[in-house]
């Protein structure tokens, strides 16, 4: 079958895995659009708490003995809690300052974790195996679909579903998104506040973790994972909308395929097509897609 | 004396007793410059000379605008690349060459400028990062850069066709001519009206914007200047090292000149001078170490954010109450 002078093959397998770039650029987004709404931040460590994602479920694996399904909800949690350790003990003496500070102090951490992985277990990706339960694929006809990635494009929505439920209809995510716009009011109606930017600091490191550990089965583990995807997601961000959810999920899905579709047409320009598609849309609306205020 | 003379009077004193400082400061830094490669590897100096440039320029723009790019290294990567390449194939003296890499380092900030300034604070940073990135992927597949080679310079040629600046002292001498004149230029523009008006907008934008400055005309101005800078030191670490490669466009590079900057002293004139010196011989230093140079310079970075924002110079200047 033949589409626009290319095989149909070609074509979906492509838009297939742009999709599932996109579900990571999505899930990135979404915990980077999370910590910025309510910290203010921007979290150059997200591209490193990915890392550390896939290489804490590969580490449970070796070490441990525990496999996939245990290390999809371990690591993030692992992740978590030092990504909350983090925002206690060194991130939550800026809030004061300007958020350039924030920033560096997040891009001198990630270079920090990054090296240290680096040291430790070399530069070589470490392949990680696909579980049993997702082995295979299915026959589409005219090409295989392999199970475990139509798995990370379910899961990942699954995931941004259920994080805008939580912060637009639960009663903590209200609370979440009352301290984004005044925090002293909140934390005078008796809320905890600078709990809640620890939890939604680790909330935001657990679905990179997550992500991280979809994505060890799909490329192999290593320490700069993460760096190359964060700068593609700070663009993904920018072109949704700083601070909207939603935006940041459609954004990602939608670049994931863009890149995808750019891949087939033109393969020389796909690695630069989302920060074209980044300058274009600053030059047209400014505030992003779906972005609101300044 | 009314209130108002007496601000004048104490102004102006101020600036004479600043200049007097700026002189003996800028002495010193001559003196440094002339003794220096009695002590060290010219070819090292040069690549301090380089990254002191790289970080002054950063500095016009994140110290004394307020605006932070987190992309500079695509200037400095420019103006390496433009120098290497022009002087390989066309031939160009190495001041020539310099000049080019101006004019293409001030043309792409100037497409940079236009398209991040529609943002701001942390926004600016994540714009420039990304364009950035972009200009490392077309550099990274465009064929005249040859890739992860890199293009290797077949030498440093004649300073105007007669002066050969083969020899290492030869080219120190070259690179300190240059880098002081930049520096020069640098200290003129902070101490100008318009250096006034970018100080003026990072203390306050709103005021400056109601006092009718078009400040994001000024902003502009400030980071195309910031980026023809950046490509002159790039191409003066392009002359000193005989080579352009894909590390000067790598956002780490970027990384490196805020640390550098950070470290020296923000919104000091000297500080990023002392911050290149510092961080330079420290890399240096330090290179025997291998990879745990950069989990090293996480960690200064780190510190420097957490418990020494006004760094070396700014610290030193608070300490003495002077303006340096």
């Amino acid at each position: 079958m033949i589409i626009f002078g290319m095989p149909l093959a070609l074509v979906v397998s492509q838009l297939l895995l742009g999709m599932i770039n996109g579900a990571f650029y999505a899930t990135l987004s979404l915990g980077l659009a999370v910590i910025f709404g309510t910290l203010g931040i921007i979290n150059f460590v997200h591209g490193a708490l990915f890392m550390m994602g896939a290489y804490v479920s590969w580490m449970l694996l070796q070490w441990v003995g525990l496999g996939y399904w245990p290390a999809l909800i371990l690591s993030p949690l692992i992740v978590g809690l030092l990504a909350a350790l983090l925002e206690k003990v060194v991130i939550s003496r800026l809030y004061k300052l300007d958020h350039v500070y924030a920033f560096l102090l997040t891009f001198g951490v990630a270079m920090m974790i990054e090296a240290l992985f680096r040291n430790i277990f070399g530069s070589a990706g470490r392949p990680y195996a696909v579980p049993d339960l997702l082995r295979g694929g299915v026959d589409l006809d005219f090409m295989i679909l392999p199970l475990y990635r139509l798995w990370v494009v379910v899961a990942s929505l699954v995931l941004c579903v259920a994080t805008w439920y939580a912060i637009e209809k639960t009663s903590l995510g209200a609370k979440l998104r009352a301290a984004t716009e005044n925090a002293a009011i909140v934390q005078a109606l008796g809320v905890n506040v600078p709990r809640l930017m620890t939890l939604t600091y680790a909330g935001g490191a657990a679905l990179a973790a997550f992500a991280g550990v979809l994505a060890a089965p799909i490329y192999s583990v290593s320490a700069h994972m993460g760096t190359d995807v964060v700068i593609v997601v700070f663009a993904v961000v920018v072109i949704g909308g700083m601070g909207s959810i939603k935006g940041s999920v459609i954004a990602g899905f939608a670049l994931g395929v863009i890149e995808g579709l750019t891949r087939v047409v033109y393969p020389e320009s796909s690695s630069t097509v989302i920060f074209l598609v980044m300058a274009i849309v600053l030059l047209i609306r400014p505030r992003g897609l779906f972005g609101r205020g300044a | 004396m009314t209130e108002q003379n007496m601000l004048a009077a104490n102004t102006a004193g101020v600036a004479i007793h600043g200049r007097r400082n700026y002189l003996i400061a800028i002495g010193i830094m001559v003196v440094a410059l002339i003794a220096a490669p009695f002590f060290l590897y010219p070819v090292f100096l040069m690549k301090v000379l380089a990254f002191a440039l790289f970080a002054c320029g950063f500095n016009l723009l994140f110290g004394y605008t307020g605006i932070m790019s987190f992309g500079h290294a695509a200037f400095f990567g420019t103006g390496s690349y433009v120098v290497a390449w022009t002087m390989n194939r066309w031939g160009l003296t190495p001041e020539v060459a310099l000049l080019a890499a101006l004019a293409g380092g001030a043309l792409i900030g100037l497409v940079f400028g236009v398209i991040a300034i529609r943002r701001q604070g942390l926004y600016f940073a994540m714009v420039t990062l990304a364009l950035a990135q972009l200009l490392y992927f077309v550099f990274l597949q465009a064929p005249f850069t040859e890739g992860e080679n890199g293009i290797h310079m077949k030498g440093r040629g004649s300073v105007f066709g007669v002066i050969s600046i083969e020899s290492d002292l030869a080219a120190y001498c070259f690179v300190s001519v240059v880098f002081l004149l930049c520096f020069m230029l640098i200290v003129r523009t902070v101490h100008s009206p318009f250096g006034q008006v970018l100080k003026a907008t990072r203390d306050n934008e709103a005021r400056v914007l109601s006092l009718g400055y078009q400040v994001n005309r000024y902003k502009l101005i400030a980071f195309v200047l910031s980026s023809a800078l950046a490509a002159v030191a790039g191409g003066l670490k392009a002359v000193a090292l005989g080579l352009a490669t894909l590390h000067d466009v790598h956002f780490a590079t970027s990384g490196d000149v805020v640390l550098m900057t950070l470290l020296g002293g923000l919104g000091t004139l000297f500080g990023p001078v002392i911050g290149a010196v510092v961080a330079t011989s420290m890399w240096e230093f330090l290179s025997r170490f291998g990879s745990w140079v950069t989990f090293l310079q996480g960690l200064i970075l780190v510190l420097c954010v957490v418990l020494f924002r006004r760094g070396i110079v700014g610290e030193l200047a608070a300490r003495l109450h002077i303006k340096l």
